[in-house]
């Protein structure tokens, strides 16, 4: 009797994940693939013929899967050794450190693009810089709508993605194997090639996959920094979608691109599962120590500095404006008329309360995802079968899914709940979800099978093996987990293509809509919102990395 | 481990959700849910430059016993193409953000019902584009060229007059313009100039447009903030910028240094400006039909006229409203504006963009 209620209550648990990619994400898609291919009641593929004759269409599917990849190579060259430090060494200031590197991952991207203008632009900071001291005549830095800067806006926004995911996983690495390995005789590159790599192979994979898709899914970056001559399949589906309303061929494109990103994370989820073995872990406070020598701390220093002027100077030339935009001096200004209604508008409303809003929704979508997202993972790590692999990279999918398309499924499917404010963490879980999956399951296929079996010698319940056993030790995964969710809610990704309520305003809502207008004064509360972003999503970072229960949380 | 602790962390973060779906008005519908004691609702959908003062809200909702709901559904386009997709389940009661180049599609689309309003009588004739009424004129605007004033003072350079002039050296790499396919300042700028040098002639414009160093950007926003030197508060380093000709007096409204004349001036060549017109229309399906057009007339009744200006930057179509100071100073209506008829918009956009795109990334 008790058996079978466990049974039932376990399968209602792997199916509530089940249920929501199905309510909130196949059914949409599917009503809009419908629609777009059957619009006058007859199925109509005729789109497809015309866009596979055009060299236009093979040209950005070849630019949107090289561009994905070269930017995952970067990403990763910038990215390891900056999880390296931050796993392996204990400083001060790390977590907040940790926490700045996350901040780009929220920006919006035009904000981004114009740091990133005004400190690499033709008449920018470098270049004024360059000019004056070489006594040049035209600017040295040409980046601006070349694909470098693409690359390195890509750059810019996932670094974090591998710092988080692969440094988590790192810092729980038994030191002793690496120890071994040196007392054998081994040269440190050795030992990081034959030791170290191999173990952190599995997240590593899973980060660069992660980064794979935001890159190949890339909208912004690509329309804003990247001028008229580059475009992903998300940005001809947005043309296609909103300019020519030509919704055959923009489902055709979604459908291409869904089928890419299937193929890649399908051969992917296959090498994983194969991959992970059970390892020995060990609390983070014991694998990081101190710089030791004058050596270490010189490259820990040197490694910082470098990721400082990389990561960090678009986002102080942000704050810097905020406080100097119109060239008089230091001025507070735009922060005081953010918090004034100063044309009587009916949806004014002060920074606080969209910060509110905010994090409300971050919330919300923290919960969500972090609840359908582990029970996707213990799903997952049940013994493999056929459901198991097509599962794997079907709770992906939504990552590699174009939001226009799933933006414009929502309309035509969800009835009442289109103008909910409930639709809004739904879609940021659809996105964070992928995430916690990601970052959940390489822990939790690493955890030794065999501490569980000790528990249930030893007579322990199910229930207190998974509370005593599985929680404390990958709760530190859970809390890279939520940092994640909680950066994509703050960010909205992809919901820009939902409908908004001009009445609960989130805060990118308010730097768009200040935007909208001309005038400086629109301009710098946009640019002061914005630095109140990167504050709240920094102190949030660092209150979500401090977060403890009780022992857990050491891990 | 204690799991209650979980558990309450859980409850209090759910809690907190519920007390701020709470805090919010009522979730849309169509009126369905309204009970017959208290006010009813009426839904207003419309792009996101969408602006209204409070008090003149307040007005229409004493005045009617009815509380407006908004919706904001993206830019233009996507506005509309998520009206379109809903037909047979309608987002809202009204629709306000149609514009005269998409005016078309949303007829063709048959989405919206006729309503002869009372205050059609008080707007001029040629802002009328649809004859059925299904579309009604609440608003225009021009897309235009602004310059920066004391650049050109300073440089001792004539401001440009014609579009030709775009062309000359010494223009060269002075002007930012918006991509059409991802703008629609930038779509409205294409088709003056195919009105001008007509569809012969004006991919030939665009080469030397090109071949002088004109940048573009895919918004609004990045050309204005980033690129135009007044726009960006001197970090940019284009004089010129496709924008439209009520910016200046926006210059002033929001200025951070409290200027009294505009840094920015109005160019409007011949031929080289376009008239947006701006359309409400009541939705097919909506279960307050009188409700809403009473909403299309309260639009187009001077009080909400009279706020249109300083709250979306555009001017009134009714001519009895009052314009103010700001928009009489700085704010000329361009002369001739370019013409281009809606129904060949709507057949050629995708030709023409794709054929500009081809010049400009040759």
């Amino acid at each position: 009797m008790k058996k079978k209620l466990r049974q039932t209550s376990l399968l209602l648990l792997y199916a509530a994940p089940l249920v929501f990619l199905a309510v909130f994400y196949l059914y949409p898609l599917a009503r809009i693939l419908q629609t777009s291919f059957r619009a006058d009641g007859a199925w109509n593929f005729a789109g497809i013929g015309e866009t596979l004759a055009r060299p236009y269409f093979w040209r950005v599917v070849w630019f949107t899967t090289w561009q994905a990849v070269a930017s995952t190579g970067l990403t990763l060259v910038v990215g390891l050794p900056l999880a390296y430090m931050f796993a392996r060494y204990d400083f001060r200031g790390k977590s907040l450190l940790r926490a700045l590197t996350t901040i780009p991952f929220v920006m919006p991207t035009v904000v981004v693009a114009a740091a990133f203008t005004a400190l690499a632009g033709r008449s920018g900071l470098l270049n004024q810089w360059l000019q004056a001291f070489f006594d040049l005549d035209t600017p040295p830095i040409q980046l601006m709508q070349t694909v470098w800067i693409i690359l390195i806006a890509h750059a810019f926004y996932n670094v974090s993605v591998i710092i988080r995911a692969v440094g988590g996983f790192w810092s729980n690495l038994n030191p002793s194997l690496e120890e071994a390995g040196a007392v054998l005789g081994a040269n440190r590159w050795r030992l990081f090639r034959e030791v170290t790599l191999p173990l952190l192979t599995p997240s590593i994979t899973a980060a660069s996959l992660l980064v794979f898709l935001f890159c190949f899914t890339s909208f912004g970056v690509v329309l804003i920094l990247g001028g008229l001559r580059y475009a992903t399949i998300e940005v001809e589906i947005y043309r296609q979608t909103v300019s020519f309303f030509n919704l055959p061929v923009a489902a055709f494109l979604s459908l291409v691109q869904m089928g890419l990103t299937f193929t890649v994370m399908a051969v992917y989820t296959r090498a994983q599962a194969k991959a992970s073995l059970p390892l020995e872990t060990r609390p983070r406070q014991r694998t990081a120590r101190t710089p030791r020598n004058w050596r270490q701390r010189a490259l820990l220093i040197l490694s910082l500095v470098a990721m400082l002027t990389l990561l960090l100077a678009p986002l102080l030339a942000l704050v810097w404006r905020s406080f100097t935009l119109g060239g008089q001096g230091f001025t507070l200004q735009y922060y005081q008329a953010l918090t004034e209604n100063q044309r009587q508008s009916a949806f004014f409303v002060p920074p606080l309360v969209a910060v509110r809003n905010s994090l409300m929704y971050a919330l919300a979508t923290l919960f969500l995802s972090l609840f359908l997202g582990i029970a996707s993972a213990y799903l997952l790590d049940r013994p493999r079968s056929w459901m198991t692999a097509i599962l794997d990279p079907v709770f992906l999918l939504p990552l590699g899914t174009s939001a226009v398309t799933l933006g414009f499924g929502y309309i035509i499917s969800m009835g009442p709940l289109r103008t909910s404010l409930w639709l809004v963490p739904i879609a940021h879980t659809l996105i964070a979800a992928p995430f916690v999956v990601r970052t959940f399951l390489p822990a939790l296929r690493r955890l030794d099978p065999r501490l569980r079996e000790s528990a249930a010698v030893l007579g322990a319940s199910p229930l207190r093996t998974w509370a005593e056993v599985d929680a404390p030790l990958l709760f530190g995964a859970v809390l890279v987990a939520a940092t994640f969710a909680f950066t994509i809610s703050l960010g909205e990704f992809g919901a820009s293509l939902l409908i908004t309520r001009p009445d609960m305003p989130t805060m990118p809502v308010v730097i768009y809509r200040a935007l909208g207008k001309p005038g400086l004064l629109n301009y710098g509360m946009a640019l002061a919102m914005s630095v109140i972003l990167m504050a709240v999503s920094a102190v949030s970072l660092v209150v979500i990395e401090r977060f403890r229960i009780g022992e857990m949380g050491e891990f | 481990m204690r799991p209650w602790k979980l558990f309450v962390i859980f409850a209090l973060a759910l809690g907190l959700m519920a007390g701020c779906q709470q805090a919010a008005p009522p979730t849309a519908g169509t009126g369905e849910e309204t009970a017959a004691l208290g006010p009813k609702t009426l839904v207003l959908a419309g792009h996101d430059s969408f602006s209204v003062s409070e008090e003149v809200i307040a007005q229409f909702e004493q005045a009617n016993n009815v509380t407006l709901q908004f919706l904001s559904l993206g830019d233009a386009g996507e506005a509309l193409n998520k009206i379109i997709l809903s037909k047979d389940a309608p987002l809202a009661d009204v629709f306000f953000g149609v514009d005269n180049t998409f005016l078309s599609r949303a007829l063709d689309a048959d989405v919206f019902v006729p309503y002869e309003s009372p205050l059609l009588a008080n707007i001029p004739d040629e802002l009328k584009l649809d004859p059925e009424n299904r579309l009604l004129p609440v608003d225009f605007g021009f897309v235009n060229i602004n310059a920066d004033r004391l650049w050109f003072e300073e440089q001792g350079l004539p401001l440009p007059e014609t579009l030709e002039d775009l062309t000359k050296p010494e223009h060269a790499g002075l002007l930012v313009v918006e991509n059409p396919a991802t703008s629609s300042p930038g779509l409205a700028f294409l088709l003056a100039t195919i009105c001008h040098f007509g569809e012969d002639g004006y991919l030939d414009f665009w080469r030397a447009l090109a071949a002088n160093d004109t940048l573009v950007s895919d918004s609004w926003s990045e050309a204005y903030f980033e690129h135009f030197t007044v726009g960006s508060g001197g970090a940019g380093d284009r004089p010129l910028v496709v924008s439209y000709s009520t910016s200046p007096p926006a210059d002033v409204l929001y200025a951070s240094d409290g200027r009294t004349e505009p840094a920015s001036v109005n160019v409007n060549p011949p031929d080289g400006t376009f008239r947006q017109i701006e359309f409400v229309g009541v939705l097919a399906g909506t279960k307050e039909p009188e409700l809403a057009q009473k909403l299309v007339d309260f639009m187009l009744s001077p009080p909400f006229q009279e706020d249109i200006p300083l709250q979306m930057f555009v001017y009134p179509a009714n001519q009895d409203a009052q314009l103010p100071d700001l928009f009489v100073q700085f704010a000329e209506v361009p002369a001739d504006p370019a013409q281009v008829a809606p129904e060949a918009i709507e057949a050629n956009r995708e030709a023409w963009i794709q054929a500009w795109t081809d010049v400009m990334t040759r």
